[in-house]
């Protein structure tokens, strides 16, 4: 199994050389950790800025320098501003070449529900359904069940979707797996885990 | 033609009125209007519909009108950080309209350009595409969104010289040239007022075009998620 860490680790090797990425809260904000050696990525922050420092160190903060989860961070040397109309362009544009996102739910199909529980948590979407539509790839990386040990990759979300067919590959704390026609595809299963785990973890089908 | 007003309060003068929409800037706490906020608090209007956004935080940015119970809907995309939010809307006082976030900036852009609607892809499938019109584009569903005119806008910039002419700083631009544009009215209020002709014309983020009224005040720009990391030795 994996950890948040190793998780992160295994996303980081979804990335290509002069990718333009946007990471989502959580998981995927820890992938910036592992980007491989000799491979250069731009990180979109989907408040305005493209090329995302770390964070500051302390007593250099700046309130008028955040990531989208509200974060303080840094600028890089080729880092750009701009305004929420033009990076939302940017996105429906399909400039970025893929959003790390994190998910509730994943079904064979490609939907994702992550944006709301309904008369449980209301807080919104955010920029999370104009990423997952606009974007060339989406990778969501999520605990593969439950705390009560339920499968969160389903036949179906039970959910309100953030997005209809619109996950490439997951990656979760047992293993990797693509959507393809039909259902996913087992790409990898994480340390120590077996394919019968990880199949009898998966309510959705799994094809091949 | 005068721009700038001595204060927040008397910028506002004139333009408030019960039940009215306005379209604010910012992002978090980033870029927010906080005085003209504060203003619209000692105003006491009411009834208003905000499209922002975020909601602010309890006691800080919008938050500060959800306590008085000015708010009567929100058009955001995400309001988690706002624990009066939460209990105005699931008891039913306060409306709520979810809007994407980049469908929200949009829509602020195009009603400042007399775009009346537009079609996107994001929300196809969802449950925010319930009742909207779908247009069908080289095989790939879109579903049509209204541009948002407001009546007022209230924005924050970092410096406006007298023309009106806007320069933000870093992160705190957001939603700010949007919602201003999108206003019949926009009221900008900046950190600093420079001379005529000291700012850069290549410069200029937002045109003067855009805001009709300036106030220079202090702000207190709080950060909502103190992140840092150490120095090594």
């Amino acid at each position: 199994m994996w950890d948040r860490n190793q998780m992160a680790a295994r996303a980081a090797q979804e990335l290509q050389d002069g990718w333009y990425v946007n990471l989502g809260i959580g998981i995927p904000t820890l992938v910036s950790n592992y980007i491989p050696k000799g491979i250069e990525v731009t990180l979109q922050s989907e408040n305005g800025m493209l090329g995302m420092g770390p964070f500051p160190f302390e007593g250099e903060e700046d309130a008028d320098l955040i990531n989208a989860g509200k974060q303080t961070i840094t600028e890089l040397p080729q880092t750009a501003y701009f305004d929420s109309a033009q990076s939302f362009a940017m996105i429906r544009g399909g400039k970025i070449a893929m959003a790390i996102l994190g998910a509730m739910e994943v079904a064979e199909n490609g939907d994702l529900a992550n944006w709301m529980i309904p008369g449980k948590l209301v807080k919104g979407m955010g920029g999370a359904m104009d990423l997952v539509a606009g974007v060339g790839r989406v990778v969501v990386v999520m605990d593969h069940t439950s705390k009560t040990g339920e499968s969160k990759v389903l036949k179906s979300c039970t959910l309100p979707l953030t997005g209809r067919a619109v996950v490439n590959r997951m990656i979760t704390h047992l293993g990797v797996l693509d959507v393809v026609k039909g259902g996913l595809k087992i790409v990898e299963c994480a340390d120590g885990v077996t394919e019968a785990e990880l199949r009898a973890a998966t309510e959705a089908t799994i094809v091949g | 033609m005068k721009k700038i007003y001595p204060s927040a309060e008397a910028a506002l003068e004139g333009l408030l009125r019960d039940g009215m929409l306005i379209a604010a800037g910012g992002f978090g706490l980033c870029g927010i209007p906080e005085l003209l906020i504060e203003g619209i608090r000692k105003a006491g209007t009411k009834e208003l519909t905000i499209a922002s956004n975020n909601a602010g935080v309890d006691g800080f940015g919008l938050g500060v009108l959800l306590a008085t119970k000015q708010v009567k809907k929100m058009i955001s995309s995400y309001v988690g950080e706002n624990a009066e939010f939460m209990r105005q809307y699931l008891s039913g006082e306060l409306e709520l309209e979810f809007n994407p976030q980049g469908t929200l900036a949009e829509r602020l852009r195009a009603g400042g350009a007399g775009i009346p609607g537009f079609y996107t892809k994001t929300g196809v499938g969802t449950v925010i595409a319930e009742g909207k019109p779908v247009m069908n584009f080289d095989g790939q569903d879109y579903i049509l969104e209204r541009g948002i005119v407001a009546d007022l806008s209230i924005v924050k910039a970092w410096k406006a010289d007298p023309s009106g002419n806007l320069v933000f700083r870093k992160t705190a631009r957001n939603f700010n040239p949007a919602a201003a544009s999108s206003g019949k009215v926009c009221i900008a209020e900046v950190e600093e007022i420079v001379p005529l002709g000291s700012l850069d014309p290549d410069s200029i983020h937002l045109p003067g075009i855009y805001v009709h009224r300036i106030v220079q005040g202090q702000h207190e720009k709080r950060i909502e998620q103190r992140t840092t990391r150490k120095k090594e030795a």
